[in-house]
C-alpha cells in the first residue's frame, strides 16, 4: 500500500477530484486550500466518493468520528488527514 | 421577544382557504385537468392534501391511491383507508409487491446490504440510518435484525449505499407511474405530498414522489401540517402517528433516516435559519446546545446543496424560448 508525503498525497487527490468530478478537466481544479463546502465543487456524497478513495489507495480506516471537515474539506486538510492516520 | 415555536401557529382556516382556492386555480387553468390522484400512505402529508384536494374539488373529483407493498407496516393500509372513507373518496388498492419482484428490487437491495453483511439473508429485516446530530458530514449506516433479535450496525461504503437507495427508489418510482396510470385515464392531475421541510431538504425521489403536477403543501412546516390536516378532519389515528419513511422492513423514523431532529425541532431549527434567528435563541427555545443547532444549521445549507439536483429540471445547453413557462 502507498506511504504518502503530504505533497504525493495532494497531487493524487487532486488528481481523483479532476478525474472523477471534472471529467479531466485540469484547468477547474481546486486550489489546496479551498474549502469543498465553500466552493460547492465536492458535496457530501463526493466525501464519501473521496473517503472511499483514500481508504483503498492508502489502507486506511476512516472511522465515524473522522468524517469531519478539519480532516476532509480541502486537498490539504485531506493530505494531511492520509499522512497523520499512516504515521499513527 | 425571545423565539419560541410558536412562530409556526396559522390561522387554519384562512389557510386552507387560500390552500383550495389556489388548487382550483391550478387544476382547472394551468394544468386543465378535471380532478385530482393522491397517493395516500396513512401519513399525515397526504392525507392532508387528500383532505385539502377534496375540499378544493369536491370529493368526487378525488381519486386516492393505497399501494402498499411487502415492506410497509401492516397499520399502512388500514389507516390509508381510513383516511379515504372518512373523506368519502373513490380509492383503489394497489398491491405494488409484484412490480417490485419484476424490477429485482428487493434482490438489488438485499445484494447491496450482503456486501457489508454476507450473512445477511431472505426475510431478515434491514434498515438505513443516519449518523445523528455530531460535529461532521454524514453518512449513513446499515442496520439489520438477525432471526434471533441481534441488531447489527456497521457504516455504508458509498456503492452500496448507493445501490440500496436506488433499489428502494423503485418503490416510489413504480407508485407513481401507477397515479399517472390513474391520472391520466381519469383526466386528473397527479399531486405530491412534500411538506416544506421535506421539499426544502430534497426528502423525496427525483421521477417518484418528488414528480407531480401541483404539490400543494410544500410551503407548510411539518408542525403546521399536523394542524391543518386535524383541522380539515383527518382521522385522529393518522394525526398521531409518528413520521415514517414506511420504506425499510425494520421501522424507521424519518429522524434516523434524513433529519436529524424529530420533526418538531426540524421545523424551529429550519424557520429560525429562515429568518435569521441566532442559533443561541433557537437553542434556548428547544433546550438544546448552541452547537447542535449550529450543526443543524450547516446540515440545512449542506443537504440544500447535495439535493439542489432533485428540484433541476432537465438541463439544456440552449433554452428553446418558445416554450418559456
Amino acid at each position: 500500500m502507498d506511504r504518502a508525503t503530504v505533497d504525493e498525497a495532494r497531487l493524487a487527490i487532486t488528481s481523483f477530484i479532476v478525474d472523477n468530478f471534472l471529467f479531466g478537466n485540469k484547468a477547474e481544479a481546486p486550489a489546496a486550500d479551498a474549502s469543498f463546502l465553500e466552493t460547492g465543487l465536492v458535496d457530501s456524497t463526493g466525501v464519501l466518493e473521496i473517503v472511499s478513495f483514500i481508504e483503498e489507495r492508502y489502507g486506511i480506516s476512516v472511522a465515524d468520528d473522522e468524517l469531519t471537515p478539519q480532516n476532509l474539506d480541502s486537498v490539504a486538510n485531506l493530505a494531511a488527514f492520509i499522512t497523520r492516520k499512516q504515521g499513527g | 421577544m425571545a423565539f419560541s415555536t410558536d412562530v409556526l401557529a396559522i390561522d387554519l382556516e384562512a389557510e386552507a382557504e387560500r390552500i383550495c382556492a389556489r388548487i382550483r386555480h391550478l387544476v382547472s387553468h394551468e394544468l386543465k385537468r378535471r380532478g385530482a390522484v393522491v397517493a395516500l400512505s396513512g401519513g399525515i402529508d397526504s392525507s392532508c392534501v387528500a383532505a385539502l384536494c377534496a375540499r378544493a374539488l369536491g370529493k368526487g373529483r378525488v381519486f386516492g391511491l393505497h399501494m402498499p407493498e411487502r415492506d410497509s407496516s401492516p397499520e399502512t393500509l388500514v389507516l390509508s383507508q381510513s383516511v379515504s372513507e372518512a373523506l368519502g373518496l373513490d380509492s383503489a388498492v394497489e398491491i405494488i409487491t409484484p412490480v417490485l419482484e419484476g424490477l429485482r428490487c428487493y434482490q438489488r437491495r438485499d445484494d447491496a446490504i450482503r456486501e457489508v453483511f454476507p450473512e445477511f439473508a431472505e426475510g431478515w429485516k434491514a434498515k438505513i440510518v443516519l449518523g445523528g446530530v455530531g460535529q461532521g458530514y454524514n453518512a449513513y449506516s446499515v442496520v439489520i435484525e438477525t432471526p434471533e433479535g441481534e441488531l447489527k450496525r456497521q457504516r455504508l461504503p458509498l456503492r452500496a449505499y448507493l445501490q440500496i437507495v436506488a433499489a428502494t427508489n423503485f418503490k416510489q418510482r413504480t407508485r407513481k407511474m401507477l397515479e399517472y396510470f390513474h391520472a391520466d385515464r381519469l383526466h386528473y392531475a397527479a399531486t405530491g405530498t412534500p411538506n416544506r421541510l421535506e421539499y426544502d431538504q430534497g426528502f423525496f425521489v427525483k421521477g417518484g414522489d418528488g414528480l407531480a403536477d401541483l404539490k400543494p403543501i410544500a410551503h407548510l412546516y411539518k408542525t403546521q401540517v399536523y394542524a391543518l390536516a386535524a383541522h380539515l378532519g383527518v382521522p385522529d389515528e393518522v394525526c398521531r402517528r409518528a413520521p415514517t419513511t414506511d420504506t425499510y422492513s425494520l421501522a424507521q423514523g424519518q429522524d434516523e433516516f434524513y433529519f436529524s431532529l424529530p420533526y418538531e425541532q426540524m421545523d424551529a431549527c429550519l424557520w429560525g435559519k429562515n429568518h435569521g434567528v441566532p442559533a443561541a435563541e433557537v437553542a434556548a427555545a428547544l433546550g438544546l446546545s448552541v452547537e447542535q443547532i449550529e450543526w443543524v444549521y450547516r446540515d440545512i445549507e449542506q443537504k440544500r446543496a447535495t439535493t439542489r439536483y432533485l428540484h433541476l429540471p432537465a438541463q439544456l445547453v440552449e433554452a428553446v424560448e418558445e416554450l418559456a413557462p
